[in-house]
């Protein structure tokens, strides 16, 4: 029997997303159980897939309309590809259950629009995880990527400025992914990843393939903003709205990475990425660059989701920096990065979002007060908080702990001090905000408990977010906790098989 | 050595049981029935704690693994004698000091209450965490646990001096922790392939001197709790919080956590035959050394009352660190034996501060003259505290100190010798002005016209319990002594 789960996984969102652009003309009401009734589907196929191939510990490979392999279209599914489908599918249904309020209250008018692009957006990244097929690869870049303008550009009165920034820029790294391909094709005359890789090694010394190499990693470090080239990012993502940055910031860098990483092991191989070409150091300084860079940045923010997107910046530091360490601690953390990363980010996007519905400002004083008034989200906002720092036992913590094993295996210190370092600017800046909703407003006496002030007193009110967003977004910050204590277990059971083993 | 050991789910239970009051603690609509949580909570942790003390004086280890988060390591509890130590004082102390919350907290009507409880028990968790970890990662995870869960109780008040304090303590400990413990914790982990505490360490045969060296330092300063010099200021500026956090936290759970952290790695990761081979141990007592004669001397200069306790304190806690560089078993039993001695003597002192505040509202020194006649009890507690701390009979903490000079004997360090009776001096000259002040003033001298009442019940009994313990600590050290002593044989033994 042929495995057509691959299929199911991204072809559901693809229809959906149609049926739902459909429903918005016909009743506004249906839009959103059927793109919910989609990522669902999507959901449990890839969850599915990442069972089977855990269990089986072999890769799943589909042919579209059957047409074998390098001539067809292949979707392979393996341990790190099943892996981010489970991460995509689940940010992109969580983020959806818990942007229903939000999305109904700031598109009205648009909202079959607004859930038909989200869902076309997760499908797009869906694909790109699972293609087995270089250019099938960028043709679903582009359909993310431009499902990705759109939603962006649907947010704030200056979204769409910072829109034509980000598609000018994307458009350049998309344009440069694609002109790698078509070198690859014209040195090899194929598309196929897997052919690709057999056909490689016996022209290690070409000219053509090397700059296929360098154009196509130059092209994903603009869209993953790497430094120097991140300017797009954090306009793009703090002028987006609440349902859109929810969906965008956890999954675009993160998806960005891990093409990075599937070309450069299963494409290039890890003999040319790392022994034929000498670019790993540098690599490495530049994500150290990207993470001083990033975590400088952020702390100069006085809004609060702006300064969430330049700790993403610092982030892909973390993993670019973790995978060119070149060995397996560094490149398990990079990828345990990648679903850890995601989750976090969700988490805090999630917060902004319910931070915004309840103050109806992105100010960071404006968060004063709120551990008296929202102690349930505060609560799930100080775990967030914790991981990025990386304070066991959440998530972000375990990371940290492979990325600075990696470091230090690889004699690289100075990353390791990078990382250090962006730790600790993170305890600062959550801190510092967690201070304003923890002291503010002042009061001048504090004994007894007459009026609370605010400050989780007897007298305090308590008015907490809506449940369907509260209710998911405590999920996603208690998954903080349950990802940190499975963090070995999904590197020695899953991510151990992604990494070649010629890597140690 | 080998050890027997028993698997027993009990020091997990022992850790889990202030957290799983804490939902009890929070829905509590009635005040009474809040705080009997926290006592029934208290006591079932004490009662755990003291169900596995005969086992482990039989020479026994209790081992239980929660969760193994790398396939050779895990949140894993390991209940030995050094660690039993330390767990019986924090458990049985949390039950003390609750008393006394009470007494203080309504006695003040401070706000948010249900608050200061519920962080109460993490912290305490926390605590018997660290003392029963099994491996570094777990001390790690329980240490950061304690870190957090004491911020809001040190910025209790929050005003904006709790604010600056807090970002004080914030900057000192976690700086310190993820700063300079974390890469050490790793960096450790890549030589050694483990982080299991063994008897003698797992450095040996596998980290060169100048790594060791620095490893140790970066351990020593990175549990910044210890407050060891330069990473001490936080620990006068944490005196912001009501006075029973200080009691407990900041003479017992919170710095002991990084005293017992320090000398855990010391002795179980580190290993004294390390320290000794590649001379880290003499670098360690010089430091503090210094850190005990400096805390000392600053502590004179003091007129804030729990300032001065605080300073004395991080003296204190150096003769810990100390006795463990010392290497000799004397020095090694009388830094072990001196985290039990010093909590008992140092909490009397915070609860007598406190009641103090809470009878007069006078915190600072020079504004209690005359005050023993007013509040005999609370001064006579006062009494019997600081003779403890200072190591005169017949206070506890002098079997503590007695074990500490007679391990720089032993060892031939009269340096170290010097260093600590001349710092009994000074702690004598601090402690002794205070109570000469509020019992032998004459009339005229005496700054009290009002009569003042002594503190309210709940204040005064906590502190004339531990006052009792401290004395009775002189004439039966055993239990303590024993599990110091049984502590430092398997360090040495084998």
């Amino acid at each position: 029997m042929v495995n057509t789960l691959p299929a199911l996984v991204i072809i559901v969102p693809l229809l959906a997303a149609l049926m739902v652009a459909a429903a918005g003309f016909i009743d506004k009401r249906a839009c959103f159980p059927v793109a919910v009734a989609a990522l669902s589907v999507s959901f449990l196929g890839a969850a599915a897939l990442l069972v089977q191939v855990v269990n089986t510990g072999l890769a799943i490979e589909y042919r579209f309309a059957g047409w074998a392999a390098p001539m067809g279209i292949v979707y392979v599914i393996d341990h790190l590809s099943a892996l981010v489908l489970v991460v995509i599918t689940a940010v992109s249904l969580v983020n959806l259950v818990s942007s229903k309020q939000t999305i109904h209250r700031e598109f009205a008018d648009k909202e079959g629009a607004f859930i038909s692009l989200y869902v076309l957006f997760t499908a797009g990244l869906i694909g790109m995880t699972a293609t087995g097929d270089a250019f099938n690869l960028y043709v679903l870049l582009e359909i993310a990527s431009l499902s990705g303008y759109a939603l962006i550009g649907l947010g704030k009165a200056r979204a769409p400025l910072a829109t034509l920034n980000y598609l000018f820029l994307g458009t350049i790294g998309a344009t440069f992914y694609l002109l790698g391909v078509g070198y690859l094709y014209i040195a090899t005359g194929s598309l196929n990843m897997a052919d690709l890789a057999a056909i490689l090694p016996g022209m290690k010394d070409s000219g053509i393939v090397l700059f296929a190499f360098i154009i196509m990693l130059s092209g994903l470090f603009v869209k993953m903003a790497l430094f120097p080239v991140h300017g797009w990012l954090p306009g793009a993502y703090s002028q987006s709205s609440s349902a859109a940055a929810g969906l965008i910031a956890p999954l675009t860098t993160k998806v960005t990475v891990y093409i990075m990483v599937r070309i450069c092991l299963n494409l290039f191989s890890v003999d040319y990425t790392f022994h034929q070409l000498n670019v790993s150091d540098f690599l490495v300084w530049v994500a150290i660059a990207t993470i001083v860079f990033g975590s400088l940045s952020a702390l100069a923010q006085t809004d609060y989701k702006k300064m969430l997107t330049y700790i993403i910046i610092a982030e892909v530091g973390y993993m670019v920096g973790g995978f060119f360490l070149g060995n397996r601690m560094g490149m398990s953390g990079a990828i345990l990065h990648i679903v850890n990363d995601a989750v976090m980010t969700l988490c805090l996007f999630m917060a902004a979002g319910i931070f915004l519905w309840k103050t109806g400002s992105e100010e960071r004083g404006d968060l004063k007060g709120l551990f008296g008034s929202m102690p349930f989200t505060m609560a799930g906002f100080v775990l967030a908080g914790l991981s990025i720092i990386g304070v066991p036992p959440t998530c972000g913590f375990f990371s940290k702990w492979y990325l600075v094993s990696g470091g230090i295996a690889a004699g690289q210190y100075a990353f390791v001090a990078a990382l250090l370092f962006s730790s600790l600017v993170n305890a600062v800046l959550f801190f510092r905000l967690f201070e304003i909703s923890y002291f503010e407003p002042f009061i001048d006496h504090h004994h007894g408990s007459d009026d609370g002030g605010g400050h989780g007193g007897a007298g305090a009110v308590i008015q907490e977010a809506p449940m369907a967003m509260l209710v998911p977004f405590l999920f996603v910050s208690i998954m903080l906790l349950v990802l940190g204590i499975y963090s070995g277990r999904i590197v020695t059971n899953i991510i151990h098989f992604a990494i070649p083993a010629g890597v140690i | 050595m080998t050890m027997e050991t028993v698997l027993s789910v009990k020091p997990f239970l022992a850790v889990l049981v202030s957290l799983v009051v804490i939902p009890f603690i929070v829905v509590s609509r009635n005040q009474n029935l809040r705080e009997s949580w926290t006592f029934i909570a208290g006591t079932i942790k004490f009662l755990l704690v003291l169900s596995m003390l005969p086992l482990v004086l039989k020479g026994k280890v209790i081992e239980y693994t929660v969760v193994q988060i790398f396939p050779d390591l895990g949140i894993a509890f390991r209940v030995d004698a050094f660690g039993m130590l330390f767990a019986l004082v924090a458990s049985s102390l949390w039950i003390v000091t609750s008393i006394y919350s009470l007494g203080y907290m309504r006695s003040l009507d401070e706000h948010s209450q249900t608050r200061y409880y519920s962080f109460f028990a993490v912290a305490l968790s926390a605590t018997i965490g660290v003392a029963f970890s099994a491996n570094l990662l777990t001390l790690y995870l329980f240490y950061e646990m304690l870190s957090l869960a004491t911020y809001p109780l040190v910025t209790h008040h929050q005003d904006r001096s709790a604010r600056t304090s807090g970002r004080k303590y914030l900057f000192y400990i976690l700086g310190g922790s993820i700063g300079l413990a974390l890469p050490a914790m790793l960096i450790t982990y890549h030589f050694t392939g483990t982080l299991d505490f063994a008897a003698h360490g797992v450095m040996a045969g596998h980290i060169n001197s100048g790594l060791a060296l620095v490893l140790s330092l970066m351990f020593l300063f990175g549990f910044a709790k210890v407050g060891i010099m330069p990473m001490h200021s936080w620990l006068p500026a944490a005196m912001v919080a009501p006075t029973p956090v200080s009691a407990l936290l900041h003479a017992v759970a919170v710095v002991k956590v990084g005293a017992f952290s320090v000398v855990r790695v010391f002795t179980g990761i580190v290993g004294v035959d390390t320290l000794a081979t590649f001379h880290i141990n003499g670098i360690i007592c010089a430091i503090a050394s210094i850190t005990v004669v400096v805390a000392s001397l600053i502590a004179l200069s003091q007129d804030e009352l729990k300032r001065r306790l605080a300073f004395s304190t991080i003296g204190q806690l150096s003769y810990i660190v100390l006795g463990i560089g010392l290497l000799s078993a004397s020095g090694m039993t009388g830094g072990m034996l001196h985290i039990a001695m010093h909590a008992f003597g140092k909490i009397t002192l915070f609860f007598c501060a406190g009641a103090i505040f809470c009878a007069t509202g006078i915190k600072n020194i020079s504004q209690m003259k005359g005050i023993g006649r007013q509040m005999p009890i609370t001064m006579t507690a006062f009494l019997i505290g600081s003779l403890s701390v200072v190591g005169l009979p017949p206070g506890g903490g002098f079997i503590s100190k007695w074990y500490l000079v007679m391990g720089t004997i032993e060892s031939g360090q009269m340096l170290l010798l010097l260093v600590l009776l001349g710092s009994s001096f000074l702690n004598a000259a601090y402690f002794f002005p205070v109570f000469y002040n509020a019992f032998f003033l004459s009339d005229p001298e005496m700054t009290f016209e009002n009569r003042v009442e002594e503190a309210p019940i709940w204040c005064v009994v906590p502190l004339t319990i531990t006052a009792g313990i401290s004395m009775v600590l002189f004439f039966y050290p055993q239990p303590f002594l024993n599990l110091a002593k049984l502590a430092v044989q398997s360090i040495n033994g084998g």
